[in-house]
């Protein structure tokens, strides 16, 4: 059986534009570390399918790889790294108001 | 400068209330995403990295002091008080709300303004050459013919759905600042042996994944004949452009696989069909914009104490040999205003920044501002008497750095800080030479130098023509920074050869340092150019300090 990487479902949030992910109880979170974070690539499928009728919340669901770290899903490539935080340039974003 | 007209009054706000009216649909689940996103895009929404996007256009590059107080309001109310200024002379609101987007469309429609074509597959916001109606080698305004562009390709019905995009760009002088070789269609003044004005037009430039400098397919063109030409060569692209490749849809693509002949054939054959076809209107419709276009009600005034500050204040006179050129009225002054002070992001400028432009542009300018494809600010009427004043107001605003055409003023587009296409960062490469020379104090020494950044291959940020062009790209999940080398955006456009393999983003302001410290060794004299270096001794000295042989080669 072939290795399948983690992964959480994302979009952006339809009002705001927002990055948002998929929790474990079907809503969906600003917060990556709240997300549910798939080992199985049936299970991906199946959230991604559902995800995709929540037309009214998101726009442009997708699978994203992540790993498993003790706080939760972690982002494998660097453009999902800049997708939890913001922009370099202003702490703009999910960033904004943290220290 | 044009005024709406009660006819574009009008269209502009049944646009506003149509795409209000999508935008409800859309949230009340009337439309779904795929319905939606075309329609969005027709009037300049994006879904970005973060958040949405609205790029707004700025015709040709021209507005006024209210136009904008506006954009600075609406960056206050709407937004995070910022706008981003970019090389097709648009602004772009990064943060824009879904529900907010209909508002800030009416609140664009106050002022004559609107985001209709400035993305979607038809003719984009036309461009122009920023210091048209008064750069001294002009022949002239070529605003009148980019302003009658606009009104012919807004809501075109036979345009509306090209193969792909379709760039616009015009300049009335023969020092081509307007990029015009790198568009679909380049129209460049020129004058007869009569000495009527009329275009050479060049067709199938374009930079992006394939970059191809336009092919002149006409040497003189009439100006009576330019909209039925135009016309002429978008009826052939919409016929032959491909539609089963969006890589291959440009028209670049298409005058390549047809050939500069043929493609020239054709054009001229659907240009003798359509031309009877324009009975005259066009030209009564260009008279009326052309008066619009008149020059300002010059002043004269004493020049003494400008004088008198020129030599007595370092700081203003740095500013003035960098920042101003010269205009075609004696007296005058083109003062640019630079968004890249050392370490800002290029392009951008605050709401109270905004705010000072448009006082100064209302104060010292006759109201006029211009948006430079290289993501500055231009006062194109200034006379020399009020430039210190000028200098002074724009000190205090953090607006007076003096790096025009230097290293630091960097063509950054916004790469993967905000863009849903980037492959990797350019706003932080951009922050980061800009202030390592900066440190230096090396920039005025190292002289004019056009340092180009695209955060992916579409080349947003116009790499390609570049002196030093630097494109930004994913290679194995890290970001990696591949530099090209004697790009050229004017006349003798030309693009830039790659050097050789990336540098990681730690290593990319470093080698642009070996870079230039190869040119100041190599340079014959300080008034050889970094291009003019490189043309003389060829890429290998350049290669030679990028890849030094006692180091490894950071190969991507």
């Amino acid at each position: 059986m072939s290795h399948f990487t983690p992964k959480v479902v994302t979009g952006n949030d339809l009002l705001l534009g927002d990055v948002i992910y998929l929790t474990e109880t079907d809503s969906w979170s600003r917060d990556l570390l709240l997300a549910q974070l798939i080992t199985d690539p049936d299970q991906a499928a199946r959230k991604l399918a559902y995800a995709e009728t929540q037309t009214h919340k998101i726009v442009g669901p997708y699978l994203a790889d992540m790993q498993a770290a003790p706080q939760g899903p972690m982002p494998m490539h660097f453009r999902e790294g800049f997708r939890t935080r913001g922009p370099s340039n202003y702490r703009h974003g999910k960033q904004e108001g943290l220290l | 400068m044009y005024h709406y007209q009660p006819f574009d009054t009008q269209f502009v706000r049944n646009r506003v209330a149509i795409f209000s009216d999508q935008i409800a649909r859309r949230i009340d689940g009337s439309l779904t995403e795929e319905e939606f996103r075309p329609l969005r895009l027709m009037n300049g929404l994006y879904l970005q990295l973060h958040a949405y996007m609205l790029r707004v256009a700025i015709p040709y590059g021209t507005l006024n002091g209210r136009q904008m107080r506006q954009l600075a309001r609406i960056s206050e109310t709407y937004d995070k008080g910022y706008g981003h200024f970019t090389t097709r002379q648009n602004i772009q609101f990064n943060w824009p709300k879904l529900t907010d987007v209909g508002a800030i469309l009416s609140d664009l429609a106050d002022v004559e303004m609107h985001a209709i074509q400035t993305s979607g597959n038809c003719v984009r916001n036309v461009t122009a050459d920023h210091f048209a109606g008064a750069a001294l080698d002009e022949i002239a305004d070529p605003r009148p013919i980019a302003e009658l562009l606009r009104q012919w390709s807004t809501d075109h019905p036979e345009f509306q759905f090209l193969p792909r995009k379709f760039k616009i760009a015009v300049t009335g002088s023969p020092n081509d600042r307007a990029v015009t070789k790198a568009h679909d269609i380049g129209l460049r003044m020129v004058q007869n042996a009569l000495g009527t004005p009329g275009f050479e037009v060049s067709v199938g430039g374009g930079l992006g994944r394939t970059p191809m400098i336009g092919q002149v397919v006409r040497d003189f063109l009439p100006t009576q004949d330019l909209l039925p030409y135009v016309e002429a060569v978008l009826s052939v692209y919409n016929r032959l452009g491909r539609r089963d490749n969006k890589y291959k849809a440009r028209i670049k693509i298409t005058l390549h696989e047809t050939g500069a002949a043929e493609l020239t054939r054709m054009i001229e054959a659907r240009f003798i069909q359509i031309r009877p076809q324009f009975s005259g209107q066009d030209q009564q419709v260009l008279a009326a914009i052309t008066k619009a276009f008149a020059p300002p009600l010059y002043k004269t005034a004493d020049l003494s104490t400008y004088q008198a500050t020129y030599q007595a204040d370092g700081l203003f006179r740095s500013w003035v040999d960098t920042n101003v050129s010269a205009h075609k009225q004696a007296g005058y002054a083109i003062a640019s205003i630079s968004l890249k002070a050392q370490g800002q992001t290029p392009g951008d400028a605050t709401a109270a920044q905004m705010r000072v432009i448009a006082e100064m542009a209302e104060q010292f300018g006759h109201d006029e501002l211009r948006i430079s494809h290289e993501q500055n600010v231009i006062l194109p009427h200034v006379h020399q008497s009020d430039l210190y004043a000028l200098h002074q107001n724009l000190s205090a605003a953090g607006l007076a750095t003096a790096n025009l055409g230097l290293i630091s003023d960097i063509i950054a587009c916004p790469g993967m800080d905000y863009c849903a296409l980037a492959t990797a960062r350019s706003i932080p490469v951009a922050q980061n030479i800009a202030l390592r020379f900066d440190a230096l104090k090396l920039e005025h020494d190292i002289g004019p130098l056009k340092l180009k950044i695209s955060g992916c291959i579409n080349a947003c940020g116009h790499h390609h023509v570049g002196h030093i062009g630097i494109l930004g790209l994913d290679r194995a999940g890290v970001e990696n920074y591949q530099i090209t080398l004697g790009g050229d955006a004017t006349e003798t456009a030309a693009i830039g050869d790659r050097a050789g393999p990336g540098f990681s983003y730690d290593e990319i302001v470093p080698a642009i340092e070996r870079l230039i410290m190869a040119y100041l060794a190599l340079r014959i004299e300080r008034s050889e150019s970094f291009l003019k270096c490189y043309q003389r001794l060829g890429a290998a000295p350049f290669k030679e300090a990028l890849y030094p042989k006692d180091r490894e080669n950071h190969a991507a």
